[in-house]
Order: C-alpha cells, then structure tokens, then sequence
C-alpha cells in the first residue's frame, strides 16, 4: 500500500495484460523511483512515484524547455517501456502523464479497459520500425544549353536562374515522390504505418532532405523481411535508415479519440 | 550461410539497441507524437502542453552538442 500525499504523484509509463510477467528487480523511473506494477482488471499498469513539485503542470512548463531534463526524462521512460515490452506485449503510454495516485489508475484501467485491450490485441507479436529516407538535394544539373549565353548575357542569367529554381523544386518534387515510394514498398510489409514530422536537419544531424520519417508495425516473423526491403531500397542520392525494434510507441494510440483532452500533435501524416 | 547478409537483417535479428543508445531525436518522435493518450483524473498530461513546439526548440538549441559528445 502506497498512502499518496499531497505533493506526490503517480507518473503512467505503459500498460499490459496480466500475464504473470515479473518486472526486473529494482527498475528506476523517471525522478529515480522504483516502477511498480498496479495490476487490475485484467490488466497491468506500470507506474512509479513522482514529486510534483517536479512534475506538476507549472515546474514542467519550464522543465520542457531544458533539454538535459527532457533528455533525461525521455530515457528513463523509454528504459522502463523497454524492460517491460521485452517479456509482453506493451502499450507505452505517452511522456509525462500524471495522476493523482493509485486508485485513480485504476479507475483508468476499469474505464478503459476495452480500449487498451484492444490496442495489445494490435500490437501484440509485431514490432514498431523506424526508417528515415534521405535525398541528396544536389541533383544533377538540367541539360540546359543556351545559344543566347553568349549574345545576350543578360537573359541567359534570367533564364538560367530561373531553369535553376524549376530545378530545386522539380528535384524536391522528385524527392518526395521517392519518399511516397520508398513508403509504400514498406507499408507493403507491414500491418499499419504511420509517418511523424521529417526531422530537422539540426536534429538529424544531415544536410539532405528528409524526405519520409516512418514508423511501420511489422509482424515479429517478418522483421527480417522488412529489414531486406529497407536494404533494397537504398540507392544513388538516397539513404534509407532503419531504426528499432521499438515497443510500439507510434501504434499505440486508442482507435477512437480520447473522451477528451485531444492533444492534436503528431497525428497529423 | 550469407556472408553479405545485408546489414538490416542482422540488425533484425540482434536484439533491442540498449536504451542508452537510441538517439534522443528518434525517441522523442515517438514518446511526444505517440504512446497511448489517457484522460481522467490527470493531475498533468502533455496534451495540456503544446510539447512539440516547446521541446523541438530546446532541441535545436542543443541537440547538435549532445550528439558529438
């Protein structure tokens, strides 16, 4: 028995069915805490203690904004969504969400039961991919030959500036129709995809193009498969990245909307 | 039996990347835009925060000099 106290909370990282799966030994969360497991329902929710007077709504407005923090926060979530996904399929719940204390997790578990039954069904015995899809934005230069360039410099600068614009975005359109591609050979394989926001090139520490940012769901026994379809898609001017497994982080989501409190981010591709 | 097994493959068939090791880009991706959203008696849920915004300028700022550390 926990007693929760005013000035603590209780920080949600992931739910399971209850299959009897025992969770390492000593697993900290995020703040440090011991993960303890609530099981009810059928089901089992992971959780640990936090101090709000980190974790309320005010002193996280301004934790978001420090990166260390983030950062910090980010891996212990993802290092306990991890150690759990490994013994049973896993829900992972999104960052930062904070009740009150015990019992009103497991009114959640008794409220939503179906929906989180619903999503292990999805999920269970497939794996989250992630594959970035880069192109070089240096295309070849267009078979361009002018006459005038000799007679009329003037034009042929206008001209040529101009062709060279056409050119950047008749190559981005090709890019990204090479993204279109690359994403429906892959979603060929998989049972569900879902595309997030090209990274930022400052973020994904590469000066091409991102042209797809993927997530794909793919059976456990067609990994390798998938893997092979990433393999074969990589060719001149373009990188294909794979990441993973994840737990299935990007598939999680309930098929119908939250009761309330639609956060509107991400879901977007 | 392949000695030029592609290197997807075995990623494949290697088990999970060490936590530690993902890149925090990937990661955020995923835990700010997925996961499941819940409601209820929150005393605080992302949703309230516009996240993404806030924490992709964190990221900007300093990403590059985590990463090459």
């Amino acid at each position: 028995m926990t007693s929760v106290m005013n000035n603590a909370g209780t920080y949600l990282y992931a739910v399971t069915r209850d299959e009897g799966s025992t969770l390492p030994e000593d697993l900290k969360g995020v703040a440090g805490e011991r993960v303890r497991a609530i099981t009810h329902a059928g089901l089992v929710a992971y959780v640990s203690t936090v101090p709000l007077d980190r974790f309320g709504e005010e002193p996280l407005r301004r934790s978001m904004e420090d990166l260390d923090w983030l950062g910090e926060t980010a891996r212990a979530h993802h290092r306990v969504v991890e150690a759990v996904a490994r013994t049973t399929p896993t829900a992972p719940v999104r960052l930062v969400t904070v009740y009150s204390g015990e019992d009103q997790i497991r009114d959640l578990l008794d409220r939503r039961h179906d929906d989180f039954a619903e999503t292990l069904g999805r999920i269970a015995d497939r794996q989250e991919w992630g594959v970035k899809a880069y192109v070089d934005p240096a295309a070849p230069p267009p078979a361009e030959a002018g006459e005038e360039s000799a007679t009329r410099p003037g034009l042929a600068y206008l001209k040529k500036r101009q062709a060279s614009l056409r050119s950047r975005e008749e190559s981005w359109r090709q890019a990204a129709a090479r993204g279109e591609h690359i994403h429906d050979a892959l979603k060929s394989v998989a049972v569900a995809s879902q595309r997030h926001r090209p990274q930022d090139p400052q973020l994904s520490g590469r000066a091409e193009w991102m042209v797809l940012n993927g997530a794909y769901l793919v059976d456990l026994d067609r990994g390798a498969e998938f893997a092979r379809v990433v393999d074969g898609l990589r060719g001149e001017g373009i990188d294909v990245e794979l990441t993973g497994p994840w737990a299935p982080y990007s598939f999680a989501a309930f098929a119908e909307a939250p009761e309330r409190l639609e956060g509107g981010t991400g879901d977007d591709a | 039996m392949t000695l030029d097994e592609p290197r997807g493959a075995v990623l494949a068939r290697e088990d999970r990347l060490p936590p530690e090791r993902v890149a925090l880009v990937d990661l955020l991706d995923r835990l700010l835009a997925g996961g499941v959203v819940v409601s209820g008696d929150l005393v605080l849920s992302i949703a309230d925060i516009d996240l993404v915004r806030i924490s992709v300028r964190a990221l900007i700022m300093s990403v590059r000099s985590t990463d090459e550390e």
